[in-house]
């Protein structure tokens, strides 16, 4: 009986999954294709939590469903009309994207192909006998790692050096967004009902950060998560009209996108001269060690996706800042 | 075999064909990096099926980790090319 209502509900979660996703992209309203894109991010959380990926649950609700979705939202915003077609001009008599039909059948045929030959692949990988090695080395030298919590022991001990190129790859997208322009206009300041639920939502956002940063270590949660959090407390405020958000000015905003990495590269090579492998901890000292990276990687998550979001470089708060109050005071 | 993996991972490749699809079908920009994303969850769907090895059992933890970085990869690849598409609309304004 329990297993059969469990089926049901598998059919019920795959199926709304996967309704949302076709839904999501059938629609041409760009705003509603990113409404549904939350959806679609809130009930895979809901997937990764049936089966039993709760780290990564936390992540796809704070990260996928939601930053993605501020930031996608935000582009909307940005650009009313919908974003012009790469080819308009000379293909209006063809489908509504100016594709033909053959060659929209033909990339639907070919979607469906790469589709099974992964199922086919997938179904081959399961029949035969299953490799156990490092399920099974990671459960051995969990007591080595410092934590008790496996995706934490991955993230930060027997793969940190993954981890470490991650946050790179972080701090290469911010650049690239700080060369692409400044930062969006900021919003109209909020009205007295969500300025209210600011004062409540920010502190608790930031507690929430540190708690999660803190039980990461034998339980779901860890920096990822935990800067997610604290981003959104940023996003809570900027969409709130606050011109502070939390980010610090000039170098120190640098210092902290960079702390991530830095820190991470600095206990590794600390570690070289004390003689032990790149990022090899003493088990002695892991735990201190992880939770040393993992606080400076939150505040570098935080600040990249908060930067994200304002989609450049933020003017530096103070003269300009001023010089945009008086302008709009003006306005009124 | 399990039929739930089985079942989760097959939805997993349905997801990456959709995605896919509407990444290469859309005109609109934005609505291909929404695509881009759903055919992400699509292979995050693959990976934590894999992992998964039944109830009462502990599932692996590194499929886990490798979606969870894949994750904060792709919204920063995601707020990336939405930079990229508003300085393209930008200079295309500019004309």
């Amino acid at each position: 009986m329990k297993t059969m209502t469990l089926h049901v509900f598998d059919g019920l979660l795959l199926l709304s999954i996967v309704a949302l996703a076709w839904a999501s992209l059938a629609t041409t309203d760009v705003r509603r294709s990113v409404i549904l894109f939350m959806a679609f991010g809130l009930v895979l959380a809901v997937a990764w939590g049936r089966l039993l990926a709760p780290d990564v649950a936390l992540a796809e609700a704070a990260i996928g469903a939601g930053l993605s979705g501020a930031l996608l939202l935000a582009a909307v915003h940005r650009q009313p009309r919908p974003l012009s077609p790469v080819s308009s001009n000379d293909s209006r008599h063809q489908g509504p994207n100016g594709l033909s039909i053959v060659v929209r059948w033909a990339v639907t045929l070919l979607s469906a192909a790469l589709a099974g030959t992964l199922a086919w692949a997938l179904l081959h990988a399961f029949s035969s006998t299953p490799h156990n090695m490092l399920p099974q080395a990671i459960s051995g030298n969990l007591a080595a790692s410092g934590v008790s919590n496996p995706v934490t022991a991955v993230l930060l001990n027997f793969r940190a050096y993954d981890t470490l190129l991650e946050l790179a790859v972080l701090l290469t997208a911010v650049l690239g967004i700080f060369s692409l322009g400044q930062a969006t206009p900021g919003y109209q300041p909020a009205g007295p009902v969500f300025d209210g639920l600011v004062h409540w939502l920010v502190p608790v956002l930031i507690l929430m950060a540190g708690y999660l940063l803190w039980v990461g270590a034998h339980a779901p949660g860890g920096a990822f998560q935990a800067g997610a959090a604290l981003a959104a407390a940023g996003v809570v405020l900027r969409l709130a009209g606050r011109s502070r958000i939390g980010l610090p000015d000039g170098s120190a905003l640098r210092i902290v996108m960079a702390a991530g990495v830095g820190v991470f590269l600095l206990v590794g090579l600390s570690l070289l001269l004390l003689g032990r492998p790149f990022l090899g901890y003493p088990p002695a000292w892991a735990g201190a060690l992880i939770l040393l990276i993992e606080t400076a990687a939150m505040l570098s998550i935080a600040a990249t996706l908060l930067l994200a979001f304002l989609g450049g470089q933020p003017e530096s708060t103070g003269v300009k800042a001023a010089a945009k109050q008086q302008r709009e005071e003006i306005s009124l | 075999m399990m039929t739930t993996q089985i079942l989760y991972a097959l939805t997993g490749c349905v997801i990456v064909a959709l995605g896919l699809r509407g990444a290469l079908l859309h005109a609109s920009l934005l609505q291909r990096i929404v695509a881009i994303n759903v055919m992400g969850a699509g292979v995050f769907m693959l990976l934590i099926a894999v992992a998964y090895r039944g109830p009462g059992l502990p599932p692996d933890p590194l499929p886990h980790a490798l979606v969870l970085t894949g994750i904060v990869v792709a919204v920063s690849a995601t707020a990336l090319a939405l930079a990229l598409a508003r300085r393209l609309h930008a200079e295309q304004d500019d004309d």
